[in-house]
């Protein structure tokens, strides 16, 4: 039985991606009968290409995916470099898991609250620093430079790639490294970035590509964040998807060609970057130079890094201050009035979408995290081999951008007379989640010491048992961790629910994103709350369940 | 005439890495005797003790009968061969208590919740354990954990010991005490071992042959 | 994993039901023997939080008195519904569609009659309580927007384009009463006013509006629009534009999203004017404690935009006798003095007060429309709708020469 849970794996990640794109591709070339397409043709193409500001609006697509990489792991690697092994460092460590569960549409609506000219930010300030008693009138949300987009994508991206790095992190002799280094005189960072970062760069490599093309395609940030003259391509693209004229499909599909496009050049230039960093490590390790005064350095990384925590949960904590206020006019730093009208309104609409979110959440984590405990069970039986290739069907989905594939796919439900059904959407969420279970699984998975397993065999033990009684009690944390991971990434779904659940069914997310288009702050408040609520949950229980069930068991409360 | 079917047989053992022969035995270990394995670091000795575990890394590649009961164990999955394994690290489960620890080490034929916990109860105090039942392994001090993963071998009733370097990480006066506890209960059991170590004091209190790998051949 | 399949197999398959043979209103014991167990999925715009609470309250009654589910299914834009059904449409499904009831007018009325998209005609005048409906002194309840409606969408309520402005901060002599005015006032106080971002509907009406002060024939913009005459008749519009942008709020490089973003922006104090299509739009939002007190409203005395919105059923909507019933109850003369109240949501009814009966009359009677509308009397002059064809080419212009932003 085993033994077709990697088949499964593939089935699952790879099929829904390479015959939605399948069914995004043929209707770019305007082959689509159902809709009157028959012959190939580059028609949708050149309507594409003749659509006003569409330059932009790749340049910003474009941006925001290199940008967003570029700074995330430039961060990451000064932070990890200059204060791994230290207090601090654990502290942040602690801080990566409820940052990964703020779900991005969440995290955006709060720094837009934030930094806005009527933001809290400018709240704070007004108007006894700046003298206004008005909101200036700045572009900041919605700059047309996509300047606040690459703010929200980073602040939710060095979580990420920081839980990445730290993954990678025991492979690497970073303890030796680090004294070998000091001894011979180089500065904290730059005896990393030297010695250890090159190997650890290496473990992540995969992880940065996704975060270009996560970046690059965004729907819900862009949104919120994004310029809007013109908006960035993935938004303009879904406008084209829902555009009442038939002939807009196949436009759409060529628009989300483009984009495939447009991620396939951000990471190209990003390869660029690589080679032209490599060659910068290698001049100045030529060259001898120590970089030993980096304290400056290291002070600001750690600022940095704590402001990104602190827009992420700050921005939550006013989301939630805008949800019980009342009138809250500026320059006031706190609400005039204070009202649970906000909450008591929505409740009795939240029970559907709730409901509909932790069903597709627990049933496509439940799902994948068997599909995943599987594979690396079955990896054991039979040894790492087909490593490569595994890897490659893993990050399949997440170096698509969604815009690419599912739109083929709902064109695909659709015509097969396949609904908006539940079972459709928990399949769609598991081609994502399964990839971000089974990056948080495999190392703590992989790093369990085969010889309890060993020890089981000796006594008699067969390879069920073993798998039940020893190693998945002694991995729960790691497990339930990363099923917190894999339903946090279901919950903040955002373009996959709402194609295929096509208005049927909403979650959460979906509503938030739906009604944070209109201006109405305490209800985005209320449901951005909700939105990071149900993932912190998630996380909450992950965390509780082992030191309830292993209370007695010191052994089991080291991470 | 001594019984050449009873105890363990190695019968043409070899193991590959890369097409380079790391090891290869051939011997026959009496019942209560001990074959010592000896050799530097990396040398592929605890390799041996895999290959007859049954947990080789698919990386090396063995072939070679392994013999114990009149039958060939070398193909069997490893939960079949009743071999007693004991490690570096005492490797309790962490998530059981020490009488669970050695109750899962009961084989299945033994019925009962009541029967099962006065096994265990038994060995404890077999090893100077009494009382110890339901405490938190961690709690343990090494020389109580490494009595414990003996006891725990020796309830699962192998048919052989498989020690890979077990005493090298207790200090000098634990180690005769364990080291004396673990052949003197191996006699008692009549049961053959195989011991991996590069501490020559082990082999001496061992008292069996010892064989070099990366020196000795057959 | 075969289990997997299966369950998804069966769950595929078991959404198909019987179906049902197409409801008949004039015989509406029928109709509502057939809606009962019924789930209607309307879909309307779900961006204000008073309107949603409103439909909600109409879901539990049509629960409670009719037995029929009510599901709100929240749209960004009309046009994605529209998108949907052309979609089931050109892939064949002729039944069961996903959606049962649209709120609609004007363009999105217009393409879905044209293309056949639409129940009907000729349901609307079969309501029961048709008979309140005030036909004769509106007559955009017969004509969307120059498209006669055939029958084949139910009036809902009343719109009529007004302003708003904040008492406590601008002097209401101040205030702009025309599009010129508007253009003028801008240059004095730049970055206090804007519109959003065609083709949301109020921002487009705003674009109607402009249009219809500034074109030199109105009459032309009862008829459907040449492509070869557009550019010389809409010249006044984006001349005007091309003057007013750079004094709008962000000069014109981001828009407010539609029109609760606008009332959010007149709390802020980063608007002094907004607009809405409700008459009691500030009323209600001041009664939900999104705007201050002191906010008031006007209207140009040359007229501003009027027009009907309305509800209609998709050709292939799976319920449409529970969409049938659900039309008739926002009809009811209960369920519209409710929408007109600011505490809920404002929005006028279309009912002739003279149809209903003393109790009905004296429920609209006894409405406080709040201190932020103005009375019927005071709304002045109404302006028509253009014909549709004028905005499809109105916005397709703007996006040209305004989507992208320098």
């Amino acid at each position: 039985m085993l033994r077709f849970a990697p088949a499964i794996a593939i089935a699952v990640l790879a099929l829904p991606v390479i015959g939605g794109l399948a069914g995004t591709l043929l209707p770019a070339f305007g082959y689509l009968p159902a809709l009157g397409g028959e012959d190939l043709s580059l028609e949708p193409f050149r309507i594409v290409l003749a659509q006003p500001g569409l330059l932009r609006s790749c340049g910003i697509a474009l941006a925001a995916g290199v940008v967003t990489a570029a700074v995330s792991t430039v961060l990451v690697a000064l932070f990890v470099g200059g204060w791994s092994q230290t207090r601090t460092f654990r502290f942040i460590q602690s801080l990566v898991s409820p940052l990964l569960a703020v779900p991005h549409a969440a995290a955006a609506f709060g720094l837009a609250f934030m930094i806005a000219p009527s933001g809290f930010l400018a709240r704070l300030v007004s108007p006894w620093a700046t003298g206004w008693d008005r909101p200036p009138d700045w572009l900041i949300v919605n700059d047309s430079l996509g300047l606040s987009l690459m703010l929200g994508l980073i602040v939710k991206e060095v979580p990420f790639l920081l839980l990445m790095t730290l993954a990678a992190l025991p492979q690497v002799p970073l303890a030796a490294s680090t004294r070998l280094s000091a001894s011979l005189g180089y500065g904290r960072i730059s005896g990393f970035l030297f010695t250890t970062w090159p190997a650890i760069y290496r473990q992540i490599r995969l992880a940065v590509f996704a975060v270009i093309a996560f970046s690059s395609s965004a729907v819900d940030v862009a949104f919120i964040l994004g310029p809007t003259t013109p908006s960035a391509l993935p938004v303009r693209l879904v406008q084209w998807m829902n555009d009442p004229e038939l002939t807009s499909r196949f436009m759409a599909s060529a628009g989300a060609v483009l984009q495939l496009g447009i991620t396939l050049a951000a990471l190209l230039i990003w390869l660029l970057l690589e080679r032209l960093g490599r060659m910068a490590v290698m001049h100045f390790c030529g060259e001898g130079r120590r970089f030993r005064a980096d304290r400056t350095m290291r002070h600001l990384t750690l600022a940095l890094i704590v402001l990104t925590a602190l827009i992420v949960f700050g921005g939550l904590a006013v989301l939630a201050l805008w949800s019980i206020s009342g009138l809250w006019q500026f320059p006031n730093i706190l609400p005039d009035t204070l009202t649970l009208r906000g909450w008591i309104r929505a409740l009795p609409q939240i029970a559907d979408p709730l409901w509909t979110t932790v069903t597709v959440g627990l049933a496509s984590t439940a799902l994948s995290a068997l599909i995943v405990i599987g594979s690396l069970a079955r990896e054991r039986q039979v040894g790492r081999a087909g490593n490569r290739w595994a890897l490659f069907f893993l990050y399949l989905p997440l170096l698509v951008p969604q815009a690419g594939f599912v739109f083929g796919l709902k064109l695909f439900l659709t015509h097969s007379g396949v609904g908006a059904t539940w079972a459709a959407l928990v399949l769609v969420h598991m081609v994502f989640v399964l990839p971000y279970v089974f990056l948080s699984l495999a190392a703590p998975w992989r790093a369990f010491d085969p010889r309890y397993e060993a020890v089981a065999a000796g006594l008699g033990k067969g390879p069920w048992t073993t798998l039940l009684a020893i190693r998945l009690p002694m991995l729960s944390r790691a497990i339930l961790v990363a099923c917190a991971v894999g339903f946090a990434v279901s919950v903040g779904q955002y373009l996959p629910t709402v194609l295929i659940g096509a208005g049927r069914l909403v979650t959460i997310t979906t509503e938030a994103v739906a009604l944070g288009s209109g201006g109405n702050r305490r209800v985005i408040g209320v449901y951005a709350f909700l939105q990071m609520l149900l993932p912190f949950l998630g996380f909450a229980v992950a965390a509780l369940v082992p030191a309830l069930l292993f209370r007695n068991r010191r052994a089991m409360k080291v991470a | 005439m001594p019984d050449e079917t009873a105890g363990l047989r190695l019968d043409a053992v070899r193991i590959r890495l890369n097409g380079r022969e790391l090891v290869a035995v051939d011997r026959h270990i009496r019942p209560g005797e001990t074959l010592t394995v000896m050799g530097p670091s990396g040398s592929g000795k605890s390799t041996l003790l895999a290959y007859v575990g049954g947990f080789l890394d698919p990386v090396f590649s063995g072939e070679g009968r392994v013999v114990c009961g009149g039958r060939d164990i070398a193909h069997l999955p490893a939960g079949d061969r009743h071999a007693g394994i004991l490690f570096q690290d005492p490797l309790l489960f962490p998530h059981m208590s020490i009488g669970g620890n050695l109750v899962f080490a009961i084989p299945q034929s033994v019925k009962g919740k009541a029967v099962r916990r006065a096994r265990a109860e038994e060995a404890l105090d077999d090893v100077g354990l009494s009382g110890f039942f339901d405490r938190d392994p961690d709690t343990l001090s090494g020389g109580q954990k490494a009595r414990v993963a003996l006891a725990r071998t020796l309830m699962a009733a192998p048919n052989f010991l498989l020690l890979d370097e077990p005493f090298s990480k207790l200090d000098m006066q634990l180690r005769g005490q364990i080291r004396d506890l673990v052949f003197d209960k191996a006699k008692r059991s009549r049961l053959p071992v195989i011991l991996v170590t590069h501490d020559a004091a082990d082999a001496e209190a061992a008292g069996g042959e010892v064989i070099e790998i990366g020196r000795d051949a057959a | 994993m075969k289990r997997l399949s299966a369950a998804f197999a069966v769950l595929a398959f078991s959404t198909t039901l019987a179906a049902a043979a197409e409801p008949d209103p004039s015989n509406w014991t029928a109709v509502l023997d057939d809606a009962r167990g019924e789930t209607v999925y309307w879909n309307a715009w779900g961006g204000s939080e008073s309107i949603n609470a409103y439909i909600d309250w109409v879901g539990d009654e049509l629960q409670e008195r009719f037995g029929v589910k009510l599901v709100h299914v929240k749209l960004d834009d009309t046009a994605n519904a529209v998108a949907t059904v052309v979609t089931e449409k050109a892939a064949g499904k002729n039944e069961d569609g996903t959606i049962d009831l649209i709120w609609i007018n004007g363009e999105n009325f217009a393409s879905m009659k044209r293309q056949g998209l639409l129940f009907g005609p000729d349901w609307v005048q079969q309501l029961p309580n048709w008979r309140y409906v005030d036909v004769e002194n509106q007559p955009t309840i017969t004509t969307d927007f120059t498209i006669p409606t055939d029958g084949m969408e139910s009036p809902w309520g009343m719109a009529k384009l007004v302003f708003f402005y904040d008492s406590a901060r601008t002097e209401q002599a101040n205030l702009p009463d025309s599009a010129d005015d508007l253009l003028a006032w801008t240059k004095e106080n730049p970055g206090r006013f804007s519109y959003p971002q065609p083709p949301d509907f109020i921002g487009s009406s705003f674009l109607k509006q402009i249009l219809s002060e500034k074109i030199a024939d109105p009459a032309k913009l009862l008829e459907p629009v040449e492509a070869g005459e557009f550019a010389e008749l809409s010249k006044p519009l984006f001349d005007y534009l091309d003057e007013l942008h750079p004094n709008l709020w962000r000069s014109a490089k981001a828009f407010p999203k539609d029109y609760p973003s606008m009332s959010q922006l007149l709390a802020d104090g980063e608007f002094d004017i907004t607009f809405a299509f409700n008459p009691a739009e500030a009323s209600s939002a001041i009664a939900n404690d999104l705007l201050p007190d002191t906010v008031r409203s006007f209207t140009f005395s040359g007229g501003t935009l009027s027009n009907t919105h309305f509800v209609a059923i998709p050709y292939n909507a799976a319920a449409k006798a529970g969409a049938l019933v659900t039309a008739n109850f926002l009809l009811s003369p209960e369920a519209q003095a409710r929408k007109q109240d600011p505490q809920i949501w404002g929005d006028p009814t279309m009912l002739a007060m003279d149809r209903l009966d003393d109790a009905d009359r004296a429920r609209f009677a006894a409405l406080d429309l709040g201190i932020a509308t103005l009375r019927p009397d005071e709304l002045g002059p109404t302006l028509p709708e253009p014909h549709p064809s004028w905005m499809s080419m109105v916005e397709e212009e703007w996006a040209r020469r305004y989507g992208v932003a320098n």
